[in-house]
């Protein structure tokens, strides 16, 4: 195709502005990380940027070894898996059986369900439920509670509609029953759209510090990113005086850390495993939104 | 013919038991989490008591809403959610149709397949860390911003923008930009994949350039598209936003700036546990954005678009 000189502005714009924003994007991400991996000392003399200019792991050791941050690097890692595979299962085996054009009462679940998408009790009423129900300061308030969501069920239900009817037919025929052919037909054929929800699902549960925040009193039970909130906190609070309790320890021991310096190494810590699952699924995530919210 | 339809759908219902034993369980779980909320949103008509419960606290009418609307904060809060939100229906709803009318006319597919990894890449950040980037980014010692702007001659002394309550809007609304562009752009994309190529072709035998086909062939045609996130975001137009508020402005003396009506319910009802004055405050919210999503709806459906 031939381009005219209005055009190829045009274009050279495009390509410009792209550039620009890919720097933007990616670089308060490669600051951090940058300065995670600087003497904390050095980092404070200012104009680190975009190479480490005193490069040292000793912020990532004193991190591993805050058995504090350890154990809530744990309690994410757990919460992330059970919440995922629990919340994943209920949901695309509720989405298969609204799938199901014969399902009776079917409209009325739909309306149902869709209504909780545009009308809520609000934080007060769900927070005293919770509470009511004697979730608080329990492993499982992080899990039950977002159990199900509507807008996944939907993606999944878009998705189980779609695949041909043939294939469960000739199952039905041999015997099989609905849930036969769910779990040895339906799941097998859906990876792509259990990998998205599953991604979705995921991030939220390991990036939700909220939950932490308001049921969960108990340190040995605070995911990373609640006790990252606190420790920023106490952070801003008391900058320049003191400093919070685990950075002061250390750094009175050891002059070459900084509350920064280890601030950028803990947030690195509760980012990098999600940052390192995304590639192998980005492939089915962009697939999986396109069913959802075209379809929707 | 009434008399029998009844107990054939009954029968129905008991023949498709493990279809039914599917749903049941969801349904159980919304009804707990979802329902049994709404029906508590009862307490805001309540001197809410937690050990009468809601059977037996005292009945007060409407006088939480009565105190919210002339409490001291009230204008403040009114004025931050409805401009915040403003601005984020301006300036963040546009980016990312804007980003994915960009991507579109690139042909270089590695160059677009790394913008596009680089720009989903906030999306997968909690805002715990997103809050942390910012800190450090616009700090007073050696923020990346103060050092640019103080090389370029901008500035003769660094700025403490986190402590400007001024600056709060704009700072908010640009990491919400950052975070959720290219995320967003997706479903764009995928919108501007499905049309129709030939309509390119007769465009450009009509000697279009390639700034007007866009402008002429591919925002029309993803405009349905765009009318449905559109009604969306009205009907989240008092939901300003939650947690990104909460956690940049962490500092108190923003708060004439920050305070929205999502962190005013959570400060006077969590932190302060006045539970049934914020659940007055959070009801109050909730209708109107109901009201306005049924606004905005009727009105797109003028336009041939509508969400149900």
């Amino acid at each position: 195709m031939r381009l005219s000189t209005g055009d190829k502005v045009f274009q050279t714009l495009i390509y410009a502005s792209l550039v620009i924003l890919g720097i933007v994007m990616f670089y308060p991400f490669w600051n951090s990380l940058v300065i995670s991996f600087n003497e904390g000392r050095d980092t404070a003399l200012g104009g680190v940027t975009i190479w480490p200019r005193a490069f040292t792991l000793e912020n990532y050791n004193v991190v591993f070894k805050d058995t504090r941050l350890l154990n809530s690097f744990w309690i994410s890692v757990m919460r992330t898996v059970i919440g995922t595979i629990l919340s994943v299962f209920v949901t695309s085996l509720l989405a298969y059986g609204m799938s199901k054009r014969d399902l009776q009462l079917r409209n009325y679940y739909m309306i149902f369900f869709i209504v909780t998408m545009f009308f809520s009790g609000g934080l007060i009423p769900t927070f005293l439920l919770v509470r009511n129900l004697g979730l608080m300061n329990t492993f499982w308030v992080m899990i039950i509670p977002g159990l199900i969501s509507v807008y996944h069920m939907i993606i999944f239900r878009t998705f189980f509609s779609a695949l041909p009817d043939g294939l469960e037919e000739s199952a039905k025929i041999d015997g099989c029953s609905n849930y036969g052919i769910f779990f040895r037909i339906v799941v097998p054929i859906s990876g792509p759209i259990i990998a998205t929800i599953g991604l979705f699902t995921a991030v939220g549960h390991w990036n939700d510090w909220f939950t932490g925040a308001i049921y969960i009193s108990k340190d040995e039970l605070l995911p990373i990113q609640t006790l990252l909130r606190q420790i920023m906190n106490s952070n801003i609070m008391t900058e320049m005086s003191s400093g919070n309790a685990i950075a002061m320890e250390h750094i009175n021991r050891n002059r070459s850390i900084t509350t920064k310096s280890l601030l950028m190494a803990t947030m690195m810590v509760a980012t990098i495993p999600i940052i390192l699952t995304y590639p192998f699924l980005q492939k089915y995530f962009v697939k999986g939104v396109l069913i959802g919210s075209i379809k929707g | 013919m009434k008399i029998n339809s009844k107990p054939t759908r009954r029968s129905l219902f008991m023949k498709q038991w493990d279809l039914q034993s599917m749903v049941l369980p969801g349904i159980i779980f919304v009804f707990v989490f979802s329902y049994i909320p709404m029906y508590g949103v009862l307490m805001a008509f309540q001197q809410y008591d937690i050990f009468a419960g809601i059977w037996d606290s005292r009945w007060v009418g409407w006088t939480n809403f009565r105190l919210f609307f002339n409490a001291p904060e009230f204008f403040n809060v009114l004025r931050n959610t409805i401009a915040i939100s403003f601005l984020k229906l301006l300036i963040s709803f546009p980016a990312p149709i804007i980003l994915a009318l960009m991507l579109n006319e690139i042909r270089n597919m590695a160059f677009k397949r790394i913008i596009q990894t680089v720009s989903y890449l906030p999306y997968f950040l909690s805002w715990v860390i997103v809050s942390g980037f910012v800190v450090s980014l616009l700090s007073v010692d050696n923020g990346t911003v103060n050092i640019l702007l103080a090389k370029l001659d901008l500035i003769e002394h660094p700025i403490n923008f986190l402590s400007i309550p001024e600056y709060f809007w704009s700072i908010l609304v640009s990491v919400n930009v950052w975070k959720e562009v290219g995320f967003a752009s997706i479903v764009y994309l995928a919108a501007i994949a499905g049309v129709d190529p030939t309509l390119y072709e007769a465009a450009s035998i009509d000697g279009a350039s390639r700034f007007k086909q866009m402008y002429l062939v591919t925002l029309p045609c993803i405009t349905p598209v765009i009318i449905i996130f559109m009604i969306l975001a009205i009907g989240g137009i008092l939901s300003a936003g939650f947690e990104d508020i909460l956690l940049l402005a962490s500092n108190p003396i923003l708060r004439e700036y920050s305070d929205v009506i999502d962190t005013y319910v959570y400060r006077v009802g969590i932190q302060n546990s006045r539970f049934s004055y914020a659940t007055a405050v959070g009801l109050f919210k909730s209708i109107i954005s109901v009201v306005l999503l049924l606004i905005a709806n009727r009105v797109a459906r003028r336009a041939g678009v509508s969400l149900w």
